[in-house]
């Protein structure tokens, strides 16, 4: 079975350790390797009017600025060195987007780094990884 | 050019007045300069013909025949696409593609901030105490016909709007009834053109009055109120209270300063909650009554004892209110609702439903009855303290709400003003055309009127403004007259569709 490999990331410097573990995987595996980069946004957000008519205008940005400043820089890096790599960006809650993005993908292997979070705010809302590690169909790789 | 021009000569005209009203006293100056006009247009808009010894105004009967009308028309689409409508709101049909765009409830929220408000604190309480109980009957009634106006303007709101090339959306009564009669042929094209730029001009003065004088005015009411009365050190403060919100709300729409509208629109929505938790508190908490208050309502609807007018006086009252606070028919909701993203507009419409529903049929019985079970209703109430009256009934069992009631009517008051300076702004371009010079002029002189409203004791003006705002209805529904097929087309076979399963369901995570 032909692997195929996601990693999330949330800026272009970081999850750094994440993509060079991805590498190696997807070199060893010649595994496809998905660029995920989810914005954090919620369909039950309060909003002002003003807001409202320019949305789909402020999306549209956010799309591109994803893509020039996140996961274009990366999945150049990566096809330069020859590798089959796709990047992907969606708003929605960061956990339950990469879950679903991975499905949709048919990913083998979710790979994310270890945020900073403080164990209080872990506790509290829980980290991205933990979400994943508990919805997620696929095996989900947390890189230290 | 020419637009400009028109733009330039109105503001040089409104300055030139301006500087002899602030000669002698500034209130009286302007109730005599505007008194004439404000009360022929008032008389107009509030037309009232006598029906069993109560003066009736045609736009009620307008906005009530209508609503009844398009209920008709879509075989009771307010009952039958409530469930679908909640779906919608709840995300059920959102389009994963579409993820970062305006969702369904999203609009609803929006609009809902923009509605709800004074209408439905200080609006019943004058309902219930000069129609006494029976008064909530009718203002639920209208409220559910007043759902399938809602449905009909946002439907053709969504479907008419302009999406830009800049990607942003512009919407509202103004597009459909020009867009939307225009394809009727080139007599409708005419008429289309002429009911838009009506509705406009009654926008824009609504947006001085109803959306915002009218919400300063009653804010600084109730914070003077709380505050110790006529003895209260605010009492002739307007002006500064005035100052203060002008310069607040000149900060968001002038400044940019987008912070503070997004906190209110958070905000809102949780004072809504509070407001609506308090009086279920009360009502709960005096259970042994409940029975009592509902059968004063029923029994009160159909036999009005002592109430002056009779059953007609009584359902006039609740009517009255139920369209001041939830606007159906009145066309500025289609504004805000027609921002979400679908491609289906009738999708919006049955979304739109849920906004008299929260409205009328929530939130305003719920102040009816804590009004009704604390006995605060009061028959000789002057309507201009409607606020107080409210208060007074929250503060038989909550001594401190008073206090919350203030925080909240100033945030509804403020959401609103927001909400309405857009509307305005919308209008104001439509007629004199979009650059940097009208943009300006229209929000310079919403501030103006935000001072002016909190800092007067404005009679007529007032009148003036709630004439502008049920204005707006006579040109918004003739054209929903006009288009109603559109809205049918739509409906059947968005309808068919969701019969045979065609539209999928996203899937719940």
């Amino acid at each position: 079975m032909s692997s195929v490999l996601m990693v999330g990331v949330d800026c272009s410097e970081c999850g750094g350790r994440a993509i060079e573990y991805a590498i190696e995987q997807a070199k060893r595996s010649n595994a496809k390797l998905f660029i995920a980069h989810v914005i954090e946004w919620s369909p039950f957000s309060f909003s002002t009017v003003e807001e409202n008519f320019e949305r789909h205008k402020q999306r549209e940005e956010e799309l591109k600025r994803a893509h020039s400043e996140v996961i274009d820089p990366i999945v150049e890096r990566l096809t330069s060195m020859g590798l089959d790599a796709e990047g992907l960006v969606r708003h929605g809650n960061v956990a339950d987007t990469l879950d679903t993005l991975a499905r949709e993908n048919g990913v083998t292997n979710i790979i994310l780094g270890r945020q900073g979070t403080s164990k209080l705010k872990a506790h509290v809302f829980g980290s991205v990884g933990s979400h994943l590690v508990q919805s997620a169909e696929c095996a989900v790789t947390v890189v230290p | 050019m020419s637009k400009l021009r028109v733009g330039i000569t109105t503001l040089v005209a409104l300055f030139a007045s301006f500087s002899v009203f602030a000669e002698t006293g500034i209130d009286e100056r302007i109730n005599i300069a505007i008194k004439p006009f404000a009360d022929a247009v008032a008389g107009f808009v509030f037309y009232s013909f006598p029906v069993a010894g109560v003066q009736i105004p045609f736009v009620l009967v307008w906005l009530i025949v209508a609503a009844t009308v398009f209920t008709f028309y879509f075989k009771f689409i307010n009952l039958r696409a409530f469930k679908h409508g909640f779906q919608l709101v709840r995300g059920d049909y959102h389009d994963p593609e579409a993820a970062g765009e305006v969702t369904h409830f999203q609009a609803l929220a929006t609009a809902l901030s923009g509605t709800v408000g004074l209408g439905n604190i200080a609006g019943v309480a004058v309902a219930v105490s000069l129609g006494g109980p029976g008064a909530t009957f009718w203002m639920i009634l209208a409220g559910f016909l007043g759902m399938s106006s809602k449905f009909t303007e946002c439907t053709l709101g969504v479907k008419y709007r302009d999406e830009l090339p800049d990607g942003t959306v512009s919407g509202g009564p103004m597009y459909y009834l020009t867009k939307g009669l225009a394809e009727k042929g080139p007599v409708f094209a005419k008429l289309g053109k002429l009911l838009a730029v009506l509705f406009a001009i009654f926008c824009v003065g609504g947006s001085f009055g109803g959306g915002n004088m009218f919400q300063a005015n009653q804010s600084f009411a109730q914070l003077v109120n709380v505050t110790g009365g006529d003895a209260s050190w605010l009492a002739d403060k307007g002006w500064l209270f005035g100052l203060i919100v002008a310069a607040l709300v000149g900060l968001v729409i002038m400044g940019g300063i987008k912070g503070i509208a997004r906190v209110t629109s958070k905000i809102v929505p949780f004072m809504a909650v509070i407001y609506v938790t308090a009086g279920l508190a009360i009502i709960f908490m005096n259970y042994p009554q409940i029975p009592a208050a509902f059968a004063a309502i029923f029994n009160g609807a159909f036999t009005a004892d002592g109430i002056s007018g009779g059953v007609i006086g009584v359902l006039f009252q609740g009517f009255k209110r139920a369209a001041f606070s939830n606007e159906a028919g009145v066309g500025s909701a289609a504004i805000a609702h027609s921002a979400v993203q679908t491609k289906r507009p009738v999708t919006e419409g049955f979304v739109a439903l849920y906004e008299p529903f929260v409205d009328t049929v929530v939130v305003c019985t719920i102040t009816a009855l804590v009004i009704v079970i604390t006995g605060t209703w009061d028959p000789s109430v002057d309507p201009s303290a409607g606020v107080q009256l409210t208060s007074k009934a929250f503060a038989s069992t909550f001594s401190w709400f008073p206090w919350v009631l203030t925080v909240a009517v100033v945030l509804f008051a403020f959401s609103t003003m927001i909400s309405w300076s857009y509307y305005g702004l919308k209008s104001f371009t439509f007629l004199f055309g979009e650059n940097r010079f009208t943009d300006t002029t229209y929000k310079l002189l919403f501030l103006f009127f935000v001072v002016l409203g909190s800092s007067m004791q404005l009679g007529s003006v007032i009148d003036f403004s709630d004439a502008m705002i049920f204005a707006m209805a006579f040109p918004n529904l003739l054209g929903c007259y006009f288009l109603l097929p559109v809205v049918k087309k739509e409906l059947d076979e968005y309808w068919a569709d969701l019969k045979s399963g065609k539209l999928v369901k996203a899937k719940t995570s």
